[in-house]
């Protein structure tokens, strides 16, 4: 089919199958690896990419499932207060290790923070459990993220 | 919150400060390319074809005459150019199973494939069909020790380690006031890296042979795929991609999947990219060896430790691979951090139908650190002595000698580790406390765990092994650090750069740690044991000290007087680039007799208390872990935050095997493969972790630096198990401890008056 929706905000269109995986579509066809496969099953929360604004799986996502809809992957976060927030910090604090499970959990918590500014720690736990991370042990996370949340309400440093 | 240090420009501070790891921006803005990033003009995917028969003959490969065939490249045992081996310590493992050849486990691999699709390399598969002739199989330790299959040599026994100490421990455990008797076992646990396996290969013109992956090891491939490709050394070329975690299990898998890779990319004539899906990676790769502990411990009335009794066996799985290596250091960890006059420890590896069992973060210590946390609990517990006092009692100290006769003259970090964790754990919760809004009751224990491990390689290894390093300096006046250590996510990169730039007096942002490639690299040993930072560290460090007193010499003999940058910049211009390398030398003092298993089995230990708080759900049998306190003695943390990241990685690998993880076996074969089954610890799981970083400087390392990748794994599922016998009074001798092993072993305490605790203890 002839795919068209927009990818990190810019109109697309290419010619795949819609059965395909949306995970695949991307880093296949076009070569955004950043979104990444942990299990193809919809368990680890690697390849997270937001679909309308909803953080969703890629792997189980099927290309034609994004027709006319706005797709917006780890590349294309942009430079918001929070997008930067939360990357800058999970880099400071160490949140991220061998950095598999990094992008995944870079757009969830940049979705997270923007709809939920205030979340606490034991909050952050739950909105991030679809992200697994088998490195850090998620303190140094949720410290990040902690951190990341206070700048987008602009308590932090800047 | 921990509040980082941000970068320093001053360079006396690179060392003990938390710099943004190097490797930060590109991981989180989804730059780093890991193998399954890579592609190539032409690439193929690979796919491997599976015995699926726990124990067999191989009498034929068959491709399914009606399959469309056309554009995909098969390939079995005969297209090997060299030896059919996977090069590791024995050579008894095949690449792939000849025609003829005994298959022996469910998931070897027999036959591979290659296509142009991933979709239509697995069709291929499918369509290749084996003719194995089954034979008798063997799957457990129990059925592998019966002998009635016979896997290797007579007895199924692939090596054997044997500690002695003191006086005859039979008579001493007769003169013990109590002995404490107990069987314990732990489970297989899966790595479950998030990134699976993969390596890329491809041939060139000149019949070179390129490989490129997820690994720790270069050097381990390296070696592996000469012999397989019967080339000479130089003509094959392995380079580590971004790898997304390792813990072991991409120590000597890669090997295998390099052989499948090198070998599907030279009869198709293209490059080969061989990448496993999870289920795949679950089912086939190493897991943790399961273990069967039998321990006897002799204390007397107060509570000292008089003798220790130990039979320790691993199922090794189908071949050797790495289970001697794993057997030792579980053997010599098999007393813990205590003193004791009279020990004996047997330790066997066994082989069994089922997938090689390998390394896996902690390498047989925390097989045996849960046994004698479990029995000096039992014992104190008995005694009546309070957990940390019966730890105090008996914990190594400076200049007392260990179970093979090592004396401890620095670096003893245990008292420390264990006041600290003490100090901030506080009192125990109350017992029992049903929270208003669960409205279910629910019981609370408190365990505690103190335990020890050998950094580096054991015994002789790190000199027989001699890694090399070079620090460089490059044009235009960079510093690049050249070794094969590999960072996996554990932080090698940046802690090299801040090592060298401390050493030689610039800023780390001067200094460049490329992703090692062989050949540009020199062998640094293998990126195991817990030795990266502390062995091939100081390696780095004297490298980069050698290259600075070079430079500086240059500038006398020219009469500049400037700071490093500049010299730097000016002899690069002058000289081109010039480098020096660094090999290890051991410490003075270090003597270890591999016959008779006596010395220094490690040059020094990292030292660890961790203290569990759990949260039994009575109706549900589940457990909470409320507070997990963790004081883990590294000698010196070269970059604090890394430091904590590695400690609290490996606390949480080792709660979920104490009370999670379960890979589940039928006939020799997972059957768990998924990540919804094979479950690992999520966000929502995971306690707030109470991280205690203890610094004991070991006086040979760099800075005072040792080992912490693997200790912060050895300690904590004795902790849990310790905790929930606190909490419901009954024994638990297993890992892991899931709800129905709580409930059967709840159901079995009230049946029996007496506790089995009690009952094994004779006085
Ligand atoms: S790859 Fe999609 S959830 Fe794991
Ligand atoms: S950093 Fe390795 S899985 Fe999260």
């Amino acid at each position: 089919m002839n795919l068209r929706f927009s990818l990190n905000g810019e109109q697309t269109a290419l010619d795949v199958s819609p059965w395909r995986r949306l995970l695949d579509v991307l880093r296949e066809d076009l070569a955004l690896t950043g979104t990444k496969e942990g299990c193809g099953e919809g368990e680890c929360g690697a390849c997270t990419v937001l679909v309308d604004g909803e953080a969703v799986c890629s792997c189980l996502v099927a290309a034609g499932q994004v027709e006319g809809r706005e797709v917006r992957t780890v590349e294309g976060l942009g430079d918001g207060a929070v997008a930067r927030a939360v990357r800058e910090e999970l880099v400071s604090f160490g949140g991220t290790q061998c950095g598999i499970c990094t992008p995944g959990i870079a757009v969830c918590a940049v979705r997270a923070l923007e709809r939920e500014p205030d979340a606490s720690r034991d909050r952050l736990r739950e909105l991030l459990a679809g992200n697994i991370c088998r490195c850090t042990g998620y303190q140094l996370i949720v410290d990040a993220l902690e951190c990341a949340a206070a700048r987008g309400r602009g308590e932090g440093a800047e | 919150m921990a509040d980082p240090s941000r970068v320093s420009g001053d360079p006396a501070l690179a060392v003990g400060v938390s710099i943004p790891r190097v490797d930060g921006r590109a991981k989180v803005r989804g730059r780093a390319l890991y193998v399954d990033d890579l592609t190539a003009e032409g690439m193929l995917h690979g796919q491997t074809v599976r015995s699926r028969v726990p124990h067999g003959v191989l009498r034929a490969i068959r491709q399914d005459p009606d399959f469309d065939w056309s554009g995909i490249t098969v390939a079995t045992a005969a297209d090997i150019p060299g030896e059919n081996v996977v090069a590791l310590i024995e050579d008894d493992q095949p690449a792939l199973v000849p025609i003829g050849g005994r298959v022996r486990h469910p998931d070897e691999a027999v036959a591979l494939v290659a296509a142009p699709t991933r979709a239509r390399a697995r069709e291929a598969a499918d369509h290749i069909e084996l003719d194995i002739e089954p034979l008798p199989a063997s799957f457990t330790i129990e059925e592998s020790l019966a002998g009635e299959v016979v896997l290797y040599g007579d007895d199924n026994v692939m090596r054997r380690f044997d500690v002695q100490k003191g006086q005859d421990v039979e008579r001493a455990l007769a003169e013990a006031d109590f002995v404490i008797d107990g069987t314990y076992r732990t489970g297989p646990q899966e790595q479950m890296y998030i990134e699976p396996q993969g390596v890329m290969a491809a041939w060139d013109d000149q019949g070179a042979c390129r490989l490129t992956g997820s690994m720790q090891c270069p050097y381990y491939v390296h070696k592996a795929i000469a012999r397989l490709t019967a080339l000479p050394p130089e003509k094959v070329v392995i380079a580590q991609s971004v790898t997304g975690g390792g813990f072991g299990g991409k120590e000597e898998y890669p090997s295998m999947i390099g052989a499948h890779a090198a070998v599907l990319a030279r009869a198709s004539g293209a490059p080969v990219k061989l990448v496993y899906d999870r289920d795949e990676d679950i089912g086939a790769t190493t897991k943790r060896h399961p273990a069967r502990v039998h321990h006897r411990l002799g204390v007397m009335k107060d509570g000292t430790i008089v003798a220790q009794d130990v039979d320790v066996v691993l199922d090794g799985g189908a071949y050797v691979t790495l289970s001697p290596v794993v057997l030792s250091r579980a053997v010599l960890h098999a007393t813990g951090p205590y003193r004791c006059p009279n020990v004996r420890i047997v330790g066997r590896a066994v082989a069994t139908n089922v997938s090689p069992h390998g390394a896996f973060r902690g390498f047989g210590a925390p097989q045996t650190t849960f046994p004698y946390e479990r029995q000096i609990d039992k014992a104190a517990r008995q005694l009546g002595i309070e957990p940390f006092e019966m730890r105090r009692r008996n914990m190594l100290e400076l200049g007392d000698e260990t179970a093979t006769g090592q004396t401890l003259s620095y670096s003893v970090g245990g008292p420390a580790a264990l006041a600290r964790a003490e100090a901030a754990a506080g009192s125990a919760p109350p017992r029992e406390l049903a929270p208003a809004e669960q409205g279910t009751p629910v019981r609370r224990g408190r365990g505690l765990a103190f335990y020890y491990h050998g950094a580096g390689f054991t015994g002789s290894g790190e000199e027989k092994l001699a890694g090399r390093a070079t620090v460089a300096l490059c044009e235009g006046g960079g510093f690049e650090v050249r070794s094969s250590s590999t960072d996996i996510g554990q932080g090698t990169l940046t802690i090299f750069a801040q090592l060298a730039a401390a050493a030689l007096g610039v800023d780390v942002g001067l200094v460049r740690v490329p992703e090692p490639e062989t050949g540009s690299v020199p062998d640094s040993g293998p990126t195991v044991a817990s030795r990266t930072c502390m062995v091939v560290g100081g390696v780095v460090e004297r490298a980069a000290s050698a290259l600075r007193r070079r430079i500086e010499a240059w500038a006398d003999e020219q009469g500049i007087d400037a700071p490093m940058d500049e010299l730097g910049r000016r002899a690069a211009g002058e000289l081109g680039e010039i480098s020096e390398t660094a090999q290890y030398s051991p410490p003075p003092g270090i003597e270890w007799d591999d016959d008779s298993y006596t010395g220094s089995a490690y040059a020094v230990y990292g030292w660890a208390a961790c203290v569990v708080d759990v949260a039994v759900d009575l109706d549900t049998y589940e457990v909470q872990v409320e507070r997990c306190i963790h004081a883990v003695d590294v000698g010196k943390a070269i970059h604090p935050i890394i430091v904590k990241g590695q400690i609290e990685g490996g606390t949480l690998q080792a709660l979920g095997w104490a009370l999670w993880e379960h890979v589940a076996y039928e006939r020799g074969s997972v059957v768990n493969r998924r990540m919804t089954d094979c479950i690992v610890p999520t966000f929502a799981d995971a306690p707030e972790l109470e991280t205690i970083i203890v610094e004991e400087p070991y006086p040979h390392g760099p800075h005072g630096a040792k080992g912490v990748g693997e200790i912060p794994m050895d300690g904590p599922a004795a902790a849990v198990a310790n905790a929930l016998e606190d909490a419901l009074g009954a024994p638990f001798d297993a890992v892991p401890a899931l709800p129905e092993h709580i409930a059967r072993a709840l159901a079995q305490a009230e049946r029996a008056p007496v506790s089995k605790n009690e009952r094994e203890v004779i006085s």
